[in-house]
């Protein structure tokens, strides 16, 4: 019988693509999520607080890992959110998605499911009406599995 | 008392055998101490409401032996703390005397020897009759009893019946409320087969639909007790689906959850709760500190992780209870509950002795009638040991590598990787090795040993992995299985450094070279959490090592070396 590594611990695939290319890529994207960060802010630092992830600390499917995003606002004509930011730093493309807000949205959440390829961070960062940001960021773990018990 | 007095004769032959000043000091404490039924189990009682906490059997019907850790590394701010202290430090932690019965029950110090007088521990129908006691001096109305799960599975007959026998004898106990973990490797449909007809609450409160991430299980009840409106919201174990086979349970998420327990808690407030117990499966560290972030838990009764503490360790007002394993404990929380508080708590961690505490007759029938089909199959011998077999502890045991050599030479590997779960009972030196003790060591739904060749650069990501799942600083990132066992190659831990920095020195045991990661290695193990994986099963290749080498004896293994502690 044979069993690739895989099928043998479950590895996923990402995590062996990873290894294969070596640490310098996760600070090219560390690199990268910093550039879409600024990018986003127009070179503003974005604030804690007002922004919360809901993220699992170890995923049990890196493939599809349940996002949720709620940012604390009235939502009314003179202050909503207009946009949410959502990044994976160590992807190999940090980018995520990026949710449209108006005043009409009546709250300010979204959820959605993403595929990470290892352990690292989601990151996501609002932009309000005014032109203020706000970021969170939680680390996600993604595991080989087994062994617990 | 049955056998009191068969019991310390045994303990004062052994003693005189033995011969040492330290022998000879114990037994006399232990006649002195007087261990009886009343000694185990009378406690000044306090208030009007019990809460009786058992969990992680682990499907053990009958006494058995249990060596607990000599070694349970605490990491960063949990360091040195309980349940992360072994041995000597931990008598004297709590004030415990060497040797004393309370030594043996929490410790391994001396284990083979003291285990030789002090006999076997647990039994469900022992456990019967101290659950009867305290509903019978408490009043039936005053007393909640509460399992923590890991119940159904750990047995040759649990696997066989998928988990039916301890449904059977738990029903008879009539418990109030469950949660679970190793339930759910029988599969969704098995546990909500038998979930629909349980006659008492499966709580889960972190357990969500995965189609439509809607909460899938009933997060927590209301009980009057005592006088009071008690909450109990349940907590099944965060990491099952990645812990164990995600595909045995594909409809159902997980998850620490921690702002749904938040949300239960002021829920039950709301509805006129004097008291939230919260019934967890989380393993220590996760819940100290949850108790440390959410507010309004007045109970938290612990379990996964296996732990016996005999004092509650109190965080942000939360009494937390560990009540260890395999049937070995009970624990009894007395609690005085004024102005929706606990204004006085008593707290009584009752280790059953099985040879003091008498079976209750109508329990031990019930377990020979679900035992009944299989006794000719679990009394049959396989071999005998000349040593210590256990496997509780942060790394090797010598039941693992019982395991581990089997795996070597039965399927032609060079090194062998078996599972660190904490359960599994002891066999002491000079005992026979039955078929139902080797199961004890292995019976789960899916036991295939595979065979695979992996890379150094693999094995060494392996073990980084799991280290991180046992010693990652943040106890949410835990997963509670002990290190991964390893046959055939040695390695160095450092538990403190970051993942991908603890583990070096990755040395192949046969030739003494090291190990390279670009190379590749014959590798079996079992226990896979992936759909299809082939081989036979784990207790099959066992069971043919033993019978080719019946005579088993296993020194402490020295192959992991532990740096930086």
């Amino acid at each position: 019988m044979t069993l690739t590594r895989r099928e043998a611990l479950g590895l996923s695939a990402g995590a062996a693509a990873f290894l294969a290319i070596g640490t310098k890529v996760s600070f090219a994207n560390a690199d990268a999520t910093e550039a879409a960060i600024m990018e986003f802010t127009g070179g503003a630092t974005p604030a804690e607080g007002k922004i919360s992830l809901d993220t699992p600390e170890i995923a049990e499917n890196g493939n599809t890992v349940p996002v949720g995003v709620t940012v604390d606002s009235p939502m009314t004509a003179d202050s909503y959110v207009a946009s949410v930011l959502i990044l994976a730093d160590g992807n190999p493309n940090p980018a995520v998605a990026t949710f449209h807000f108006s005043a009409i949205s009546g709250d300010a959440e979204a959820k959605t499911r993403i595929r990470l390829a290892k352990t690292q961070n989601v990151v996501a960062v609002a932009k309000m009406n005014d032109g203020s940001t706000f970021i969170d960021r939680k680390e996600v773990k993604v595991t080989i599995g087994g062994c617990g018990g | 008392m049955f056998s009191r007095r068969e019991f310390l004769m045994a303990a004062t032959a052994t003693s005189a055998l033995l011969g040492s000043g330290m022998a000879g000091n114990w037994s006399r404490l232990m006649a002195q101490q007087g261990l009886t039924e009343d000694a185990l189990l009378s406690m000044q009682p306090t208030g009007n409401l019990t809460l009786i906490h058992i969990t992680d059997i682990h499907a053990q019907l009958k006494p058995i032996y249990f060596r607990e850790p000599s070694i349970n590394l605490g990491i960063g701010d949990v360091e040195g703390k309980p349940p992360h202290v072994t041995g000597a430090d931990f008598l004297k932690l709590y004030n415990i005397q060497p040797g004393s019965p309370d030594a043996h029950a929490l410790t391994s110090d001396d284990f083979a020897a003291l285990a030789q007088s002090y006999g076997k521990v647990g039994g469900m129908d022992r456990v019967a009759t101290v659950i009867k006691r305290i509903r019978a001096e408490r009043g039936n109305d005053n007393v909640l009893l509460l399992d923590g799960g890991d119940t159904w599975q750990g047995s040759y007959t649990s696997n066989v019946t998928e988990g039916q026998d301890m449904i059977t004898v738990m029903n008879a106990l009539n418990p109030d409320a469950m949660t679970g973990h190793w339930e759910f490797t029988y599969g969704q449909d098995r546990v909500q087969e038998v979930i629909d007809e349980l006659p008492f609450a499966f709580l889960g409160s972190n357990i969500y639909d995965n189609e439509w991430d809607e909460p899938a299980f009933e997060a927590w009840k209301m009980f009057e007790r005592g006088g009071s409106k008690v909450a109990v919201i349940g907590q099944a174990f965060p990491y099952t689906p990645i812990a164990n086979p995600r595909w045995m349970i594909p409809g159902w998420s997980f998850g620490i959850r921690e702002e749904d327990i938040a949300t239960h808690v002021e829920e039950a407030r709301s509805e006129g709760a004097d008291i939230v117990v919260l019934l967890s499966h989380n393993g220590f560290d996760v819940d100290r500190k949850l108790a440390s972030r959410v507010d309004g838990i007045d109970v938290i009764l612990t379990g996964h992780t296996h732990d016996a503490l005999p004092e509650p360790v109190i965080v942000n007002n939360t009494l937390v209870i560990a009540s260890g394993s395999n049937g070995k404990f009970v624990s009894r929380v007395d609690l005085d509950v004024k102005d929706g508080k606990v204004a006085g708590y008593g707290y009584r961690l009752i280790p059953i002795f099985s040879d003091v505490i008498t079976p209750d007759a109508e329990m031990a029938a019930l377990i020979d009638e679900v035992r009944a089909p299989y006794e000719a199959d679990l009394a049959r011998k396989l071999g005998t040991t000349e040593s210590l077999l256990y496997r509780r502890g942060n790394f090797n045991g010598t039941f693992d590598d019982l395991i581990c050599q089997a795996l070597i030479e039965e399927r032609d590997a060079q090194i062998a990787l078996s599972p660190g779960f904490r359960w599994g009972t002891s066999l002491l030196p000079g005992q026979d090795i039955t078929f139902e003790d080797l199961h004890n060591a292995c019976a789960m739904t899916y036991p295939a040993a595979y065979r695979s060749k992996m890379t150094g650069q693999m094995l060494k990501e392996i073990l980084e992995d799991v280290g991180d799942n046992l010693f990652n600083k943040d106890p949410y990132y835990q997963q509670g299985g002990d290190m991964v066992r390893v046959g055939g190659m040695g390695y160095t831990i450092a538990p403190n450094r970051d993942i991908g920095e603890r583990i070096t020195d990755m040395t192949l045991l046969s030739t003494g070279e090291a190990i390279d990661p670009q190379k590749e290695y014959v590798v079996a193990g079992w226990a896979s959490v992936n759909e299809g994986t082939e081989g036979p099963a784990i207790w099959d290749v066992v069971e043919n090592h033993i019978t080719k080498n019946p005579t088993v004896k296993l020194p402490d293994n020295k192959s992991v070396k532990v740096v930086g502690i």
